[in-house]
């Protein structure tokens, strides 16, 4: 006989950790099946906005939560990507890398990634001075020429940290100027080793076996500088391609009701996956707990026995 | 004991997973801080062609990234 779960979670950042408590909590027989633990929330730098914490670092939030989560008998799958989910009757099945599980309902909460630029080298050049956390591998640039591309507060954020530990930081923004929080560009402007190039397109990142040059399309003219580094911070995308035959709007995000519910019966999302407005570790956190009491409700109308 | 080597920064959250797992399983090892080093950064440019933290260097195998099956493999464990 095949075990069948009462609730799959996927993903363990703030959405899915907070659900998976709130799960436990409620004695549901409950499997979490995720890339990392911590989600985006690990990769930020200061956290200064998540109640109870005037500052802490995504890092110690991270690892909180992962603590929080070993206090309670839940079964966690880790480096463990979905493929696929789908309903067979009324079982949900979620086919990862390397099974397939099978439960009475799920909650998607795979969160966001970094947006890929599309210029040429990009790939290739990945962990070969291209990089997508400023965060994790901003210290290895000490002294260096840095490129930042993006113009909103995740550029901002990591030019901030780079200016720092970098001996010239260019910011190349597609738009016409800056834009992120009037707070974060006050504080670019202090510096004296950062030039912000605005209506540029980043075409082409070049080098030998590592990154040495840059170029950008301006007013339809070419220009290269030669950089060490390149920090692509141009927003998110969610973690939803495996979610078919699941409603999405526009940009991908799974669309859910003020409950979390998606148009599938006994699939739930929350958090940056889905459609919910606003994007907080804060916000997230508290859809993963709805999402939970609601699979409770869900199960228990059903006469599941949990 | 095998020599291990870690190369991470302070800010990267994997580097900090991969040295507690070790720590965990009793493993001894060099940190290695290569924020702190440019020399070391060259060390490991060298080792893996990529600047990707953490790095792990088990006798010679090197794993990029915090990946527990393959260390524990590594490691014999």
């Amino acid at each position: 006989m095949k075990k069948t779960y009462d609730l799959i979670i996927i993903g363990a950042g703030p959405a899915g950790i907070t659900a998976a408590i709130y799960a436990a909590r409620k004695k549901m027989n409950c499997l979490v099946v995720t890339l990392d633990i911590g989600g985006q929330a690990a990769w930020s730098s200061d956290i200064e906005n998540y109640t109870g914490y005037q500052f802490i670092s995504g890092m110690e939030l991270a690892s909180k939560f992962e603590e929080h989560i070993k206090k309670y008998d839940v079964e966690v799958r880790e480096n463990e990507a979905v493929k696929e989910v789908w309903k067979e009757n009324a079982t949900v099945c979620v086919k990862t890398e390397k099974n397939t599980y099978f439960s009475r309902a799920v909650i998607i909460a795979s969160g966001k990634k970094s947006k890929t630029l599309g210029a040429a080298g990009e790939t290739e050049f990945k962990n070969k001075g291209l990089t997508y956390c400023a965060t994790c591998d901003g210290p290895l640039f000490e002294g260096k020429k840095v490129a930042v591309v993006g113009g909103g507060n995740s550029a901002l954020d990591a030019a901030l940290q780079l200016l720092r530990i970098a001996k010239q930081v260019y910011v190349i923004n597609v738009l016409e100027e800056l834009g992120g929080d009037a707070v974060m560009r006050e504080k670019l402007e202090v510096f004296k080793n950062v030039t912000v190039i605005n209506n540029a397109e980043v075409t082409k990142i070049s080098g030998q076996k590592m990154v040495e040059s840059i170029t950008y399309k301006k007013a339809a003219k070419e220009s290269e500088l030669s950089v060490q580094g390149v920090f692509v911070e141009i927003g998110l995308i969610p973690n939803s391609d495996f979610a078919t035959g699941i409603n999405k709007n526009e940009q991908g995000e799974i669309l859910v009701d003020a409950q979390t519910q998606t148009n599938v019966p006994g699939i739930f999302a929350a958090g940056d996956v889905t459609s919910v407005f606003e994007k907080q570790i804060i916000i997230a956190a508290g859809e993963g707990a709805k999402a939970a009491l609601k699979v409770f409700r869900y199960l228990t109308a059903f006469g599941e026995k949990i | 004991m095998k020599n291990v080597k870690v190369y991470g920064t302070s800010t990267c959250a994997f580097c900090v997973k991969v040295k507690q797992f070790l720590k965990d399983n009793n493993v001894e090892f060099e940190d290695i801080d290569v924020s702190q080093n440019a020399e070391r950064v060259q060390e490991m440019v060298e080792k893996t062609g990529q600047m990707g933290v953490p790095v792990v260097d088990i006798e010679g195998e090197i794993i990029v990234g915090f990946d527990k099956e393959r260390i524990l493999k590594a490691l014999e464990l």
